[in-house]
């Protein structure tokens, strides 16, 4: 057994030619794929100037329209707390019923039903789709959000109901507790700071959409960056630029720091 | 106290777990159930309690048959029943008051439950039985920053708050070092012979067995085989309770204990 042997890692796909096979398949996609891009060098060419020129309209950024700014950034922030505070607080009776090891077939599907739903579109059309319903303005951003956050937290925190301790529902249940109490003592104190955790997330997310939303005319300061386009006022567009990327920044330290401290 | 007659249990379209099992419990005293893993011990404790339910036959506790009952009935006879588990089961994130209080959670409203605001006379009990297992400075601690033994002190406190009628307990102490177990197990029977209070445990260790019980019960393939004192449980009779389990016990264990597992989860 002193014989020298040799050792490499086994190929991930053991058959030779299926392995080489899918090499050739997949370059030869690509290839595909660059050469039949539709890159049009003429547009590039034009395209090149006018953004040195936009650029150079906005330097340097126009900081003097300050109350408009406040107020569309005033207005961002508010939409993004009532969201996360409606959205948590809509999305936790949902988790309940979407959580299979807790509730019964049909108000599980009903539960699963609603989340899919809120989680199917992406944010800015469903704000369009709420402009359309109730007009331009926070309201639409407000539903906007509040449906995005239910979405995203109630599917985050089914999951969580999913993984408690069974042991510790089974010993609360053995005392006769009913549901109800059955949620407080063993559900609730298993997911509670999985909950708190992703509340944080949440309001941290929603002030990055809360912009996004805006452009569609969802209210917020997302309205006031898109006119100050429209206008050609680059350099007002360039100071809420700025002043988002530090907004957002921020939000995502502090939310960061907080989610830290509570695990 | 506790009659259970003919009673089967099968999970799903498995095996019998408990095969016409009969069972008669009288007064106070602590009865011991040995047997091998997967002869079905867990499963008839959580029958008692309809943690699971069983399949046919009928469980009598204090008069009532508790196999036909449904909601709150159901519920009001789980308080007169007390329970501990092998794994303490203490809900890990609240404090032990509140672990100890929730043993309540069957007589107060919802209410209560919610704010934490029990009777009076709970929280005496509460703080009496807290003193009378050690655990007196420990009142706002966290449950999962207590030591083994001092968690299954909490969950044998929680079971007693529930002022119950008969104790049952799951294997309490094979989660425990061998002078834990033993504390624990001379606690419970201490508590016993105070409360006058019945208590039926399953358990591995057959010299705690022989040393803690009054009545000693072994229990293979579903069935209920020797039912004696600690002395008349010599060796040739614990052979025969083992006998040809070892085998065959891996797999059942693996059917049985998942089959409970399973269905808890799904209630």
């Amino acid at each position: 057994m002193s014989a020298p042997r040799t050792w490499r890692k086994p190929a991930a796909i053991a058959n030779p030619v299926l392995r080489y096979g899918l090499f050739v398949v997949v370059f030869a996609y690509v290839y595909w794929a660059v050469a039949s891009l539709p890159i049009n060098w003429e547009r590039v060419a034009q395209g090149l100037p006018r953004a040195v020129r936009i650029f150079s309209n906005a330097w340097p950024p126009e900081f003097a329209r300050r109350s408009l700014m406040i107020s569309g950034f005033t207005e961002s922030i508010q939409m993004a707390i009532i969201a996360t505070l409606l959205g948590v607080a809509i999305s936790i009776p949902v988790a309940i019923m979407a959580a299979r090891n807790i509730s019964p077939m049909p108000v599980y599907s009903l539960g699963r039903a609603i989340i899919i739903i809120a989680r199917s579109f992406h944010p800015v059309i469903v704000a369009i789709i709420f402009v359309k319903a109730v007009g331009f303005g926070a309201l639409a951003g407000i539903l906007t959000l509040t449906l995005y956050s239910l979405g995203f937290v109630g599917k985050l925190l089914a999951e969580a109901v999913e993984e408690i301790d069974q042991g510790q529902v089974e010993a609360i249940r053995a005392s006769g507790a009913g549901f109800f109490k059955i949620l407080v003592y063993a559900v609730f104190p298993q997911i509670l700071p999985r909950q708190v955790g992703l509340s944080i997330y949440q309001l941290d997310s929603n002030l990055r959409a809360s912009a996004v939303v805006g452009v569609v005319g969802a209210g917020g300061i997302g309205g006031t960056l898109m006119n100050a386009f429209r206008r050609f006022d680059y350099d007002f567009a360039f100071a809420i630029l700025i002043v988002l990327i530090a907004i957002i920044l921020v939000s995502e330290g502090v939310s960061g720091r907080l989610r830290r401290g509570l695990s | 106290m506790l009659k259970i007659t003919d009673l089967n249990k099968r999970y799903g379209n498995g095996e019998l777990v408990l095969r016409g099992l009969n069972l008669e419990i009288d007064g106070a005293g602590l009865t011991a159930i040995v047997g091998s893993s997967g002869a079905g011990k867990s499963t008839l404790l959580r029958c008692i309690n309809r943690l699971i339910e069983p399949t046919s036959g009928s469980i009598v506790v204090n008069g009532v048959d508790i196999t036909t009952l449904k909601g709150k009935p159901l519920r009001h006879a789980r308080r007169s029943i007390g329970m501990i588990f092998q794994g303490f089961n203490l809900v890990d994130r609240l404090s032990v008051m509140e672990n100890v209080l929730s043993g309540r959670l069957g007589y107060v409203n919802g209410l209560q439950a919610l704010t934490r605001r029990f009777p009076q006379a709970d929280v005496d009990r509460a703080f009496a039985l807290l003193d009378r297992v050690g655990l007196q400075d420990y009142v706002n601690k966290r449950a999962d920053t207590l030591s083994g033994g001092q968690r299954q002190r909490v969950g044998v406190v929680r079971a007693l708050m529930q002022e119950p009628k008969i104790l049952l307990a799951d294997e309490p102490t094979a989660s425990l070092d061998p002078k834990t177990s033993q504390q624990i197990m001379a606690l419970t029977r201490e508590l016993s012979d105070e409360l006058a209070l019945p208590v039926l445990v399953n358990i591995h260790n057959v010299h705690q067995a022989r040393t803690f019980a009054d009545r000693v019960l072994g229990m293979r393939y579903g069935v209920m085989m020797f039912d004696g004192s600690g002395a008349e449980l010599t060796d040739d009779v614990l052979d025969d309770i083992y006998e040809g389990t070892a085998g065959r016990g891996d797999e059942e264990q693996g059917e049985a204990d998942d089959g409970w597992r399973a269905e808890a989860a799904s209630s």
